[in-house]
């Protein structure tokens, strides 16, 4: 196991699971941040619903922070050997084939790494706009979609989200198709429906998180009773 | 044609090497690459300049002896092509050609373009071949070979060993030769027997020696001559973690 553990395809298996489990995640909390067209109050008792979940809510942060900690820590430690294993470089570089988003995987991953940070501390800690964190709705339940459109109403703060999610949407437009080559599930058969299946399901995430920013600034999405 | 040429020189292992530029005049088109490089080489030759030092054998695309990094790419522009089987006439008349050695640690430079590939060498040692008892040679059909696994195992061993993929990759990751290496022999019947365990000792001779970690953008590919396809990494990958899974699971 610990052969297993050091060895460069091990580390590369641990990359594409660990990947493939955060890339679960962002799924289905897309599903659950998309209630928010469903209104305040079907989004509110959502998240009330979770919060009243201790049980279920932290050994659930606690297992997605040591698989985003592994994914992090696993893909430096490659990327440190990677540049040791050319330690002089050609003075004219070419690329034949390889894609600009897996040429960019550390950066994007380090882009992806400061918004997760910066979304925690906005949504989750409630520094970023303290102002919309801590407000109640009519039934005394926290307000989660009332913090959700007050601050998306900042375009800044939008333009962040956006531009995180595409940053996102390239690191697994190459993430998706690559996982399957690290496991050992790419056959040449199947490389066009996989390269297809990845953008695909990028785009999806892309979308499908980027709709609640912009049908905010639109004014599609605003609070009740507040007309345009 | 003419040509200016861009070329690395380097004395030898322990000296820094720089990019020295020389004139290529004369140069007929249907010279192979390495012939226009003896042609440079008898011109400094005669005018007492050091010849620029690469490898070559064959000559004819199958020993995987020559190497260079032409314009940044190993073997030059030509897919599916040895250096020594790219033509001049691939080129225009006027270019400037920059030509260096393989970049890996793994590989390091002997001298100009030359470059110590051992590592390959001590990679096969580690597990690539199938224990046999000596004796007469055993009947060829003794063992029948489906076609389906006759033309994967025969794609495979068509790795020449040159390092072009090293030297493509991003990383300088040998997974492309060592997955044609491993897939080749866990392909055939005479290789299941040792399969496991010499999927496990090639790819941690070739960790040892320092290659990079494949992260899978098939340079390797699009520069081998002999057109390996990446399938062969996601199947020694497969064979890795069938090796381990005792293990793991
Ligand atoms: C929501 C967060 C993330 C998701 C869903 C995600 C997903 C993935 C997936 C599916 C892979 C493919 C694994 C493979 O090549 O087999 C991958 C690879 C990788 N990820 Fe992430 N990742 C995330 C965050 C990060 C972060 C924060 C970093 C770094 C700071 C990072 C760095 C990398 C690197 C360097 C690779 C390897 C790329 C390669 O081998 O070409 N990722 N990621
Ligand atoms: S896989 Fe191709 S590029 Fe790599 S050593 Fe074999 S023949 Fe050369
Ligand atoms: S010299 Fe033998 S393959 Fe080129």
């Amino acid at each position: 196991m610990s052969n297993f553990l050091k060895s460069s395809v091990g580390r590369k298996s641990v990359m594409a699971v660990t990947g493939l489990l955060l890339f679960g995640f962002v799924i289905i909390h897309m599903i659950g941040n998309l209630q928010l067209f469903l209104g305040q109050d079907a989004l509110n008792d959502y998240a009330k619903h979770l919060v009243e979940m201790p049980l279920l809510l932290w050994p659930a942060r606690v297992v997605l922070l040591a698989i985003l900690v592994t994914h992090i820590f696993v893909s430096m430690s490659l990327a440190k050997e990677n540049r040791v294993a050319r330690p002089v470089r050609y003075t004219q570089g070419a690329t034949i084939q390889a894609s600009y988003a897996s040429r960019t995987m550390v950066m994007s991953g380090i882009i992806i790494f400061l918004f997760i940070v910066y979304h925690l501390l906005h949504f989750t800690f409630g520094k970023i706009q303290p102002q919309f964190y801590d407000q109640l709705d009519a039934e005394g339940r926290k307000d989660v979609y009332g913090m959700i459109v007050y601050g998306f109403q900042n375009i800044y703060v939008s333009g962040a989200y956006v531009t995180a999610m595409a940053v996102l949407c390239f690191h697994l437009s190459h993430g998706l198709q690559s996982l399957f080559q690290s496991l050992g599930l790419r056959s040449n058969a199947l490389a066009p429906l996989l390269k297809k299946m990845a953008v695909g399901l990028s785009l999806f995430i892309f979308i499908g998180n980027t709709s609640i920013p912009l049908s905010i600034l639109l004014g599609f999405v605003r609070m009740p009773g507040v007309g345009r | 044609m003419n040509l200016k040429l861009r070329v690395w020189r380097q004395k030898d292992a322990s000296k820094a090497g720089k990019i020295e530029e020389y004139e290529a005049k004369n140069i007929n088109p249907h010279m192979s690459f390495l012939e226009m490089l003896d042609v440079v080489n008898e011109g400094l030759a005669q005018n007492g300049v050091e010849p620029i030092a690469f490898d070559s054998d064959c000559r004819e695309g199958i020993c995987g002896m020559c190497s260079l990094v032409i314009n940044g790419i190993p073997h030059g522009p030509d897919r599916g092509t040895a250096t020594c089987q790219l033509h001049m006439r691939k080129f225009k008349d006027g270019d400037t050609i920059t030509i260096e050695p393989w970049r890996a640690k793994a590989f390091p430079v002997v001298k100009d373009l030359v470059t110590d590939r051992s590592a390959f060498d001590r990679i096969i040692q580690a597990g690539g071949f199938v224990s046999v008892n000596t004796g007469c040679a055993p009947e060829a059909n003794a063992i029948p070979i489906g076609k389906h696994l006759a033309d994967p195992a025969m794609d495979a061993a068509a790795c020449i060993g040159c390092g072009a993929c090293v030297a493509a990759c991003k990383n300088a990751s040998a997974m492309l030769f060592v997955a044609a290496k491993v897939s080749h022999l866990a392909l055939l019947p005479q290789g299941q027997v040792e399969k496991a365990a010499r999927v496990q000792k090639m790819v941690a001779a070739m960790d040892r020696e320092q290659f990079g970690n494949c992260t899978n953008q098939f340079e390797c590919e699009a520069a081998c001559p002999k057109e390996i396809s990446v399938s062969f990494i996601s199947k020694m990958n497969q064979e890795y973690l069938k090796a381990f899974k005792g293990d793991i699971l």
